[in-house]
């Protein structure tokens, strides 16, 4: 029996020596392979009697056993190490930066009118669109401003060349009386014209460049055309606006009486910021008011029946108070490294 | 607006400091733009008399003055001034004043003893520059305070006026603002008459009475037009920012600023007959007092006598008809011109002047009468002289209407939001000094001569909320129906598109709209573009017909900035003359897309090597915003682009833009270095997309099978495609081009494209013979119709 257990031992000694798989089945074959040692073994059972017989068998199956889970497991780890051998060359650095295309952006001031469009979506306004070459009529006249008004004189116009009645818009505002008359349009064989909740946002030109002027520069038009709305709904609408753009609740919003031709009772909207490098001064942001009974109907719509509120926002300005951006040119240059920064 | 608040505070006078009055004139909607005291902070400076200067020993530019400023000794104060003289009166800064925070001390000045300091105007903050010491007058009372002696405690208001508020633009109007603001009472100077001293007048008729309704004359004789303006109307002026010319100009100056009402002064010896207030006879021509002679257009009202035009009414006066130092006698002119018969005039020949600006406002029509006995008390006072009787000459039914004006209580509540008692609307008004009678629940209120601006009921609404403050109607959150907007799910929105680009690795730019002229001839050979009629520079004189030209221009200026790999979009609108165009007609104006991509293909990086950006990387980026749409591309020249390199974009077979590298000409004339890739789409064509669609999935096997064909080098991959595809019968699912070869095995102006084509049954295993008699099929066709060889 000592024979035995001499020969497990030695087993487990020849597998561990084996290097690889073809070292091992070789070592195997030592052991169980035709003519190996315990093979041999079984082979002289034969002579013994069957008493001796089944004792030894038993022997030797059991030491059979002990050398061929010796063999797996060498098997095993011998695996496991060509695994990790493999896995150890295959290794990548990670820290290498990813390949493929890169990421574009969108235009700083884009991204204050996607904010704007979102939050007035977010209490049901549509966003509307108009030309940029205007007539006289849509510019001015329908919204209360005909020829020689002096409020003319606050808008320096660009016009255009042959063409009779015709210029620059200065402003978004003929949007509203072309979505007012679409609106009534679509409504016109109903009884009752659901509200009109609208954004329009756009380019708009003026006479005018400096550091704080450009020659185009962006509007955002905002009206709100219904039964029952009022000035203080307006304050309410823009004051939640503003708090919600620049995501600051102690954010000062205040009113102050104003004149647009189109607008009646108007106002001037100044905010002040409670932090940061503009904080505490009055910063004039917007023009709003209630829409003057004469551009309702410019619009098609009856004024003793409806009311509304319209105001008219500087997008540049907003954006530039939001990222803290000192001078308006930066935004019509083309420079990448500027752009860049709002991706 | 600029003036003085010691001079409004001598009208009216609320209990509040400078800067709480500025505030409340702001938020009653007179915006103070700017608000400064007259002078520095400073204090212990007193008027003194240099009685002595001698030269300093130790320096040749200085003097050391014996100064009496008052304090029982004389001073002995060095001084570098040039002008420092004996006799002249100086303001002097006392050892322990403070200057703005300069604490002045006795000091030794090159060895000389200094006990205070004699100051320019600019050192005091009075004025931006001074040459010397500030030259007091003569009898300047020795160790008054300097602030007391030029009511230098006074702070100048600058107000934005809205155009509506005509009626602020004179101290008055301002103080009947604050009055009604704060309720506390108005004193106004008193308009006595002056009784007249002789009974001379001159005839006056209104030719043009719609025009002007109202005109008030008066001949004032023996007038000392060298008489000096007394310094208390001469700092007033100056205060409001008018300079001081001659007496008699001052004092027209001085009451229009006090009333506001314009006065305009003729020398009486140069007006021959009647005056005359009509539109000019044609060829007429005016000698203004700026030098400019105009011919006044038809609708431009006049002054004349009867001999000549002699000023454009309301707006400036002549320079032959004027009065100057030599005048005597002169004839004072007070009169009310209606607001449409000034408004524009001006700016038509490209000036503006204070009488014009108030006029198209509208002054107050009931004062020219009191603002000529003001102007004839103040001419009498200061330059002497007689004045006659005022021939006052009025058409009363040309005269504007204040009509009354009915409220109701509810529209009130309506447009602010609020509810008010009928007594506070009516004491509001009061304040405003409108007349108001009540009916029932509504108010009925005739606005004063003044108030050009209350005309309707929302303007009284208006004046309600102004007293009762914007601060004061409360801030609510709306309430209104609310419904869904919807969203046709096969339309997507501009932002989306915007964002589909950017994930592109495009960078949004805004460029202008108006641009040089050569980018319109270049990049679309258009020789008629949309000119402006007053560009603000020679390179953005013309509306752009296409978005390439700004998408070069940034590449140029990002090459300039050390940028060369530039991929940059822009959303806007091109403009074209389209006799067709909506919605304004003669114009087309849509919206495009346009992307431009210069330089590396990749951002410079260490996995691939580096290669430069072409016609298919555009064109996948194309395609990928247009899918899930599938647009076809045909070769067409343009302006812009390589000749060999560009193509026409159709979707739906209707053209929607272009693409191309751009022509090699412009590469080498912008300097751009590399070709870029540049496309344009209308915006539309983006915005439309596909609703999805379900076809029945197969569970049985697809067959696949390559065809590869020889063609002409020239012919276009597409139109096989597209001929493979037109004869296809119903099991081939789908057929791709997935290889193209030139070289070796093939003849050298030809090709092989190679098609991989997919069979499959939805209800039925495909047979080897159909399979084989379709490719077949397609084999012959592509030989016999197409122009192709199988490939050996």
């Amino acid at each position: 029996m000592d024979q035995l257990d001499q020969l497990v031992a030695q087993a487990g000694v020849d597998f561990a020596a084996a290097a690889d798989g073809a070292a091992l089945e070789a070592a195997k074959a030592r052991y169980l392979g035709k003519g190996g040692s315990l093979t041999e073994l079984l082979k002289g059972l034969g002579k013994l009697d069957p008493e001796a017989r089944k004792t030894a068998g038993a022997e030797i199956n059991k030491a059979k056993a002990a050398i061929e889970a010796q063999l797996n497991a060498r098997r095993d780890a011998l695996q496991q190490a060509a695994l990790e051998a493999q896995l150890a060359a295959e290794a990548l650095d990670v820290t290498l930066p990813g390949r493929g295309a890169g990421i574009g952006g969108l235009h700083p001031v884009v991204r204050t009118l996607e904010r704007v469009e979102q939050l007035f979506r977010s209490i049901g306004f549509d966003v509307a669109e108009g030309p940029e070459i205007e007539t006289d009529f849509y510019n001015f006249t329908a919204l209360n401003t005909p020829a020689n008004h002096p409020a003319r004189s606050m808008h320096d116009t660009f016009y255009l060349e042959n063409g009779e009645g015709v210029l620059l818009r200065t402003h978004t505002s003929p949007v509203q009386i072309r979505a007012m008359q679409a609106h009534v349009e679509a409504y016109k064989d109903r009884d009752t014209m659901p509200e009109l909740r609208v954004i329009a946002p756009g380019r708009v030109y003026r006479v005018d460049s400096d550091a704080t002027h450009s020659p185009m520069f962006h509007q955002v038009e905002g009206l709100w055309v219904g039964e029952s709305v009022s000035f203080a709904d307006l304050k309410g609408v823009v004051a939640d606006f503003l708090r919600s753009f620049f995501e600051s609740d102690d954010l000062q919003v205040r009113f102050r009486p104003s004149f647009f031709p189109f607008t009646e009772p108007s106002a001037e909207i100044d905010v002040a910021f409670m932090s940061g490098a503009l904080k505490g001064r009055w910063l004039e942001i917007a023009g709003c008011g209630m829409m003057h009974p004469n551009v309702l109907r410019s619009g098609g719509i009856d004024p003793e029946r409806y009311t509304g509120f319209a105001f008219g926002m500087g997008p540049d300005r907003l954006t530039m108070l939001r990222y803290g951006v000192n001078d308006l040119r930066l935004f019509f240059e083309g420079d990448l490294r500027f752009l860049g920064q709002f991706r | 607006m600029q003036f003085s608040e010691l001079w409004l505070r001598s009208f009216v006078s609320p209990d509040l400091d400078s800067d709480a009055l500025g505030h409340l004139l702001t938020m009653a909607g007179l915006e103070v733009e700017e608000q400064d005291g007259v002078a520095a902070q400073f204090s212990k400076v007193v008027v003194a008399q240099i009685v002595e200067a001698e030269k300093h020993p130790n320096a040749d530019k200085l003097r050391v003055c014996k100064v009496d400023a008052g304090q029982g000794e004389l001073l002995q104060i060095v001084c570098g001034a040039p002008n420092a003289a004996a006799g002249i009166k100086i303001p002097c800064a006392l050892v322990g004043a403070d200057l703005a925070g300069f604490g002045i001390k006795a000091a030794k000045l090159r060895g000389v003893e200094s006990f205070g300091m004699l100051c320019s105007a600019k050192e005091l903050g009075i004025s931006e520059e001074s040459n010397g010491l500030l030259v007091l007058p003569e009898d300047a009372p020795v160790g008054t305070d300097l602030r007391e002696y030029l009511d230098l405690n006074d702070t100048l208001f600058t107000i934005k006026l809205t155009p509506n508020r005509a009626d602020c633009l004179s101290l008055t109007g301002i103080a009947r603002e604050v009055a009604a603001l704060t309720g506390k009472p108005l004193s106004l100077p008193a308009g006595e008459p002056v009784a007249p001293a002789h009974d001379a007048v001159r005839a006056i008729v209104l030719d043009a009475p719609e025009a002007c309704p109202r005109y008030a004359g008066r001949i004032i004789r023996g007038v000392d037009a060298k008489a000096a303006t007394p310094d208390w109307m001469k700092q007033r002026l100056a205060r409001s920012g008018i300079r001081s010319i001659s007496a008699l100009v001052d004092v027209t100056n001085y009451v229009m600023l006090e009333l506001g009402q314009p006065l305009h002064a003729f020398d009486e010896a140069k007006l021959n007959g009647a005056i005359h207030v009509r539109f000019p006879t044609a060829g007429e021509q005016v000698l203004l007092l700026n030098g400019q002679t105009v011919t006044p257009a038809a609708d431009t009202l006049l002054i004349a006598d009867e001999s000549r035009a002699l000023a454009l009414a309301g707006i400036m006066g002549g320079e032959e008809s004027g009065i100057t130092l030599e005048t005597t006698d002169l004839f004072l002119e007070s009169a009310f011109f209606a607001p449409d018969a000034i408004a524009g005039r001006a700016r038509a020949y490209g000036f503006s002047s204070d009488a014009s600006y108030r006029f198209e406002r509208g002054v107050d029509f009931a004062l020219a009468g009191q603002a000529i006995e003001r102007a004839t008390r103040l001419i009498l006072d200061i330059c002497g002289g007689s004045a006659g009787p005022v021939n006052e000459v009025v058409d009363a039914a040309k005269l504007p209407v204040r009509a009354p004006i009915r409220l109701r209580a509810a529209r009130v509540r309506r447009v602010l939001g609020i509810q008010l008692t009928a007594d506070h609307v009516a004491e509001m008004f009061t304040r405003l000094n409108l007349q108001v009678a009540r009916d029932g629940e509504d108010f009925v209120v005739t606005p004063p001569s003044y108030r050009f601006d209350l005309e309707i009921e929302e303007d009284l609404i208006e004046e309600i909320a102004r007293l009762l403050g914007y601060d004061n109607i409360p801030t609510v959150a709306p309430k209104g129906p609310i419904s869904m907007l919807p969203r046709p799910e096969a339309r997507r929105d501009t932002m989306t598109v915007r964002r589909l680009i950017a994930g592109r690795e495009y960078q949004e730019v805004i460029n202008f709209a108006f641009v040089e002229e050569v980018w319109e001839k270049d990049f679309s050979g258009n020789a008629d573009p949309v000119r402006l009629a007053n560009p603000i520079a020679s390179q953005m004189s013309v509306m752009r017909s296409s978005l390439i030209g700004g998408l070069v221009s940034n590449v140029v200026t990002n090459r300039k900035r050390q940028t060369n790999r530039v991929r940059v979009f822009e959303i806007g609108r091109c403009f074209a003359k389209d006799a067709a165009g909506k919605p304004v007609e003669g114009y087309h104006q849509p919206l495009r897309v346009a992307a431009l991509a210069a330089g590396l293909a990749k951002a410079e990086q260490w996995g691939e090597s580096n290669r430069n950006v072409d016609f298919y990387d555009v064109k996948a980026d194309l395609e990928a915003l247009l899918f899930p749409r599938v647009a076809e591309f045909e070769r067409a020249s343009h302006p812009a682009l390589h000749p060999g390199r560009s193509a026409r974009v159709l979707l739906d077979g209707r053209e929607i833009g272009f693409i191309g590298e751009l022509h090699p000409i412009w590469v080498q004339r912008y300097e751009l270095g590399t070709a870029p890739v540049v496309f344009e789409i209308e915006l539309e064509a983006l915005l439309g997309t596909l609703t999805p669609a379900y076809k029945e999935l197969s569970r049985f096997p697809a067959v696949t099978r390559d065809l590869a064909l020889v063609v002409e080098q020239s012919v276009a991959a597409a139109s096989l495609l597209k001929g493979l595809q037109q004869v296809a019968p119903a099991i081939v699912q789908r057929i791709e081009l997935f290889d193209q070869y030139q070289g070796k095995g093939i003849e050298p102006n030809r090709k092989s494209l190679a098609f991989r084509v997919v069979m499959q049954e939805t209800q039925r295993t495909l047979e080897d013979a159909e399979v084989d008699a379709t490719m077949t099929a397609l084999t012959r066709h592509a030989e016999e119709n197409l122009g192709a060889k199988l490939r050996a």
